[in-house]
């Protein structure tokens, strides 16, 4: 006797498909795509009875048709894989509309269980559901259950084990359509079983059915035998001339009719409402959210709530990643010895992926909200209410979700952004919205904006970050716009949907969904991210200085520390290198810990060296008579500057080298019309892997020695003072910033939810509307006489 | 028979019978799916604040449809509920 079946949930978006897949398996499940499509596949084990159950997570769809992906997954994993028996989830308090999709899984013929779910909101409604009637009138089991508080999952087990024990076979069932449609389905059912392409995995009536109802994978396949295509195709073409000669309508909307004829004759007997008042919980809440003055002032405060509340919960848990990213970092600076393996794992590997990682507790909350707006129903509110507005950039309700999330609000992240366009289900609506996402001003922009306003534009700061929000929204929807209308031109798809009732999410759910997604993130930023990290590291560390350009940058240094030890005042106080490297070391040590008290530097002439020297550099010396340990204190700190310039200098030497250096160089030819000189390609090109890499790498650039200085305020200054730079450039690189290319990790993104082909289309066009936009920018700028 | 009217310019709170659904193809499809078929019942719920799309009470449920989907559905309206709304 078989001791283990494979079931396969199906059932209507938001009929409770997740919330029973996640009771009945309980946290066994796993993730994985349906092969070759983005659609997420869930599955999970559970032990009954001395049975092992599989279960499988459909898609959530209205229809068999062949018309979504969704539906042509869920179809092809019941023809294909033959589960033993597929549980339909219905949602007990809409029962007509749920159980269109049973009819149709009833004529595929394959075993059938009805999951009666909700059956709570229907009793609040006062729908009262005779089981046992549907059960006999629609010839199938059917269990009543509420998969929110797992009432009814035991017994659902008990039935699906008890139909495993029988081992039914696959039976269609035929509903009658009417004479004229019958009579064509007998007639293509006859031709498809003569021929060579009958397959048994397809009931032969089916596939008749599927052929009048122009189903293109069905006929496709069909077509396979050319003579019998044209036989089907002619009897067809008759019938759908019949029918529209006698009832004006299509077979396939007769037959659609007929299903739901079917379905309230029977809902008619099995149903019965008490008198319930008119209007449920849900629409009058809709009377208030939807509102058409009060529902969009409310979105916008509930989005900029969640948002405010991402930022402001992730703060915390954000400084402690960094805090250990930066642990870490200093612990394998320790062990290690200097070199190029400790720098790929500091600068490569701990940078490149912390980088990535510092942002879990940010996205992980932003999943959190995003689950929150989806399950409780308000999602399907904003896409209805905005529909209107991004239709006319050829976009969907839907996409103002992604959109936001991205940045739409400065400071999100394009990550969650471009995994949250799953809900569009048009390809090319989905793809737009995926093109556009990168402009919106995610995080990782902000502090590239910020030093650029705090240089130039210090006194505007809040109207420049205003205006910034406004023109990634206006670059986005006008790409948005470009790209309907030429690359992605088509009609629009229908909008019909359901706004689901508002239901409080349960936080199990809302827990699983959230760790879900952000898991798929982290995978993301140990593999790909990872590798890229490594990549991007080589191309700006290789090929390093010469050995003479070194040596010349160590005989600087060695004079800088004998000019030090040889000035007057100092030569009786410090002797030699070695008490040099040991008040480096007091010093260093005294600076990191900043309580001069309690770190205590110890006895000693160089210990008050140091710490006079933090002194000094914390408070102008005053008027006072210089101590004699003061004034090798400055002598100190002067050469403390004379090495970091060293060292700044040998950087940009250094970076100018590498590879990335080069091609920022040869870049120039492109950007100089940009204004852009090699520094800024190289911080661009750094950009790549994120874009807060841009102010680090500027940094580098412009020779800041690393170690010293708070680096985003010593760098503005350093661009305020460079002739080179103004407003003009300033805000030329701010937008070149904005919309120049998507990090990695958004390419990746992109890449997993279309295809390699995309996510290189996005970076070149993102890379030409960047280049375009600044052109006119700085180009006009000079004209008017800004760039001065 | 009664007048149709088109489910497009029905007003908020109207209620009535589909009569006949002129959409085809995959409009048509999607339309019906969703239980828009003739003899069902429906009541105009609201419309979204630039006035399309419209949200539409049908089978316990609701459903909104862009003003495209919704000129192709004829709709028998309810004798009292027309007299009502003609009213305000
Ligand atoms: N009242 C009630 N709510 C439920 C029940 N089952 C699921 N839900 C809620 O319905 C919403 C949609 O459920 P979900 O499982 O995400 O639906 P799916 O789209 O079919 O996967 C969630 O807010 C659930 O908490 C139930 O039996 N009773
Ligand atoms: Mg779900």
């Amino acid at each position: 006797m078989k001791r283990k079946i494979t079931i396969a949930l199906a059932g209507n978006p938001n009929a409770g498909k997740t919330t029973a897949f996640n009771a009945i398996t309980g946290a066994r499940q796993h993730i994985a795509n349906y092969p070759g499509v983005t659609v997420e596949k869930k599955y999970g084990m559970v032990h009954h009875r001395d049975f092992d159950i599989e279960v499988v997570d459909l898609p959530g769809t209205y229809s068999l048709t062949a018309y979504s992906l969704e539906e042509i997954v869920a179809r092809n994993f019941i023809v294909d894989e033959r589960p033993g028996l597929v549980v339909d989830i219905v949602d007990a308090s809409n029962l007509d509309r749920n159980l269109y999709l049973a009819v149709q899984l009833k004529e595929l013929g394959v075993p059938l269980l009805l999951a009666l779910n909700m059956m709570d909101v229907a009793e609040s409604r006062g729908i009262a559901i005779d089981v046992k009637a549907l059960s006999e009138q629609f010839g199938l089991p059917v269990v009543p259950m509420v998969a929110r508080s797992n009432r009814g999952i035991k017994e659902l087990l008990d039935k699906v084990v008890e139909v495993a024990q029988e081992d039914p076979e696959w039976r269609m069932a035929p509903i009658s359509y009417g004479m004229d449609i019958d009579r064509a389905l007998d007639e293509i059912s006859g031709i498809i079983e003569k021929s060579s392409v009958f397959d048994p995995k397809y009931p032969t009536r089916w596939r008749a059915l599927k052929c009048l109802e122009g189903d293109s994978q069905i006929t496709g396949l069909l077509k396979r035998d050319p003579a019998l295509g044209k036989e089907i195709e002619a009897r067809c073409e008759t019938l759908y001339r019949h029918m529209m000669n006698t009832v004006e309508e299509e077979p396939e909307g007769v037959i659609a009719d007929h299903r739901y004829g079917y379905i309230t004759a029977i809902t008619k007997q099995v149903v019965k409402r008490k008198i319930e008042s008119r209007l449920n919980v849900s629409d009058k809440m809709d009377k208030v959210l939807t509102n058409r003055a009060l529902g969009p002032a409310l979105m916008i405060a509930i989005l900029y709530g969640l948002y405010a509340f991402t930022f402001w919960a992730s703060e915390v848990p954000i400084s402690w990643f960094e805090t250990f990213f930066d642990v870490l970092k200093e612990g394998v600076t320790s062990i290690l010895p200097e070199g190029l393996l400790r720098s790929l794992i500091v600068s490569g590997v701990i940078d490149g992926v912390g980088g990535v990682l510092g942002f879990v507790p940010l996205i992980m909350l932003m999943f959190f909200c995003i689950a929150l707006m989806e399950d409780s129903g308000y999602m399907a509110r904003v896409a209805y209410m905005l529909d209107r507005v991004l239709r006319w950039f050829g976009l969907h309700g839907n996409s103002v979700m992604s959109l936001v999330i991205s940045g739409g609000i400065s400071g999100g992240c394009a990550v969650p952004g471009v995994m949250a366009t799953r809900v569009l289900k048009d390809p090319k609506e989905r793809i737009t919205t995926l093109l556009v996402i990168p402009f919106m001003n995610c995080g990782a922009k902000l502090p590239v904006y910020a030093m650029l306003i705090a240089a130039f534009f210090a006194k505007d700061r809040a109207r420049m970050m205003f205006l910034l929000t406004l023109l990634s929204w206006g670059f986005a929807l006008f790409a948005a716009k470009l790209i309907r209308s030429t690359l992605l031109r088509g009609p629009k798809t229908p909008f019909v949907m359901e706004l689901p009732p508002y239901r409080a999410p349960t936080l199990k759910g809302l827990l699983i969904h959230t760790w879900e997604r952000t898991w798929e993130y982290i995978k993301k930023a140990g593999t790909i991210i990872l590798a890229f990290s490594v990549v991007l590291w080589t191309m700006m560390t290789f090929p390093g200085l010469s050995p003479e350009k070194r040596a010349a940058f160590e005989q600087d240094r060695r004079e800088a520390r004998q000019a030090f030890l040889a000035s007057p005042r100092v030569d009786g106080v410090i002797q030699g290198a070695a008490q040099l490297t040991a008040l480096n070391r007091m010093y260093l040590t005294l600076r990191q810990e900043k309580d001069i008290q309690t770190a205590g530097a110890g006895e000693g002439h160089l210990a008050r060296v140091a710490e006079a020297a933090l002194h000094l550099e914390e408070t102008e010396p005053g008027g006072e008579v210089l101590k004699p340990h003061e004034a090798v204190a400055i002598r100190y700190l002067e050469f403390r500057n004379r090495m970091n310039q060293i060292e700044g200098q040998e950087q940009q030497a250094a970076l100018k080298g590498t590879i990335a250096g080069r091609m920022g160089q040869w870049l120039e030819i492109i950007t100089s019309p940009l204004g852009f000189e090699y520094r800024t390609n190289i911080a661009l090109v750094g950009g790549f892997a994120a874009k807060e890499v841009v102010v680090s790498t500027l940094g580098t650039a412009y020779s800041l020695g690393a170690s010293d200085g708070e680096e985003t305020g010593s760098i503005s200054q350093r661009l305020q003072q460079d002739p080179d730079w103004n407003p003009l450039q300033a805000f030329t690189l701010i937008i070149f910033t904005m919309l120049y290319v998507p990090c990695i990790a958004t390419v990746i993104c992109i890449r997993r939810e279309s295809s390699w082909r995309w996510a290189l289309f996005s970076i070149g066009f993102n890379l030409m509307v960047a280049y375009g936009v600044s052109l006119v920018i700085r180009q006009g700028g000079m004209l008017l006489g800004l760039g001065d | 028979m009664k007048k149709l009217v088109l489910m497009r310019e029905m007003l908020k709170n109207q209620e009535g019978t589909i009569k006949r659904v002129s959409a085809t193809g995959e409009m048509g499809r999607r339309i019906r799916e969703m239980g828009l078929v003739p003899n069902t019942h429906i009541q105009i719920q609201g419309r979204a604040p630039l006035k399309d799309p419209v949200a539409v009470k049908v089978r316990d449920f609701v459903l909104t449809l862009r003003n495209d989907e919704a000129s192709r559905i004829y709709v028998e309206v309810d004798p009292s509920e027309t007299a009502q709304d003609q009213g305000a």
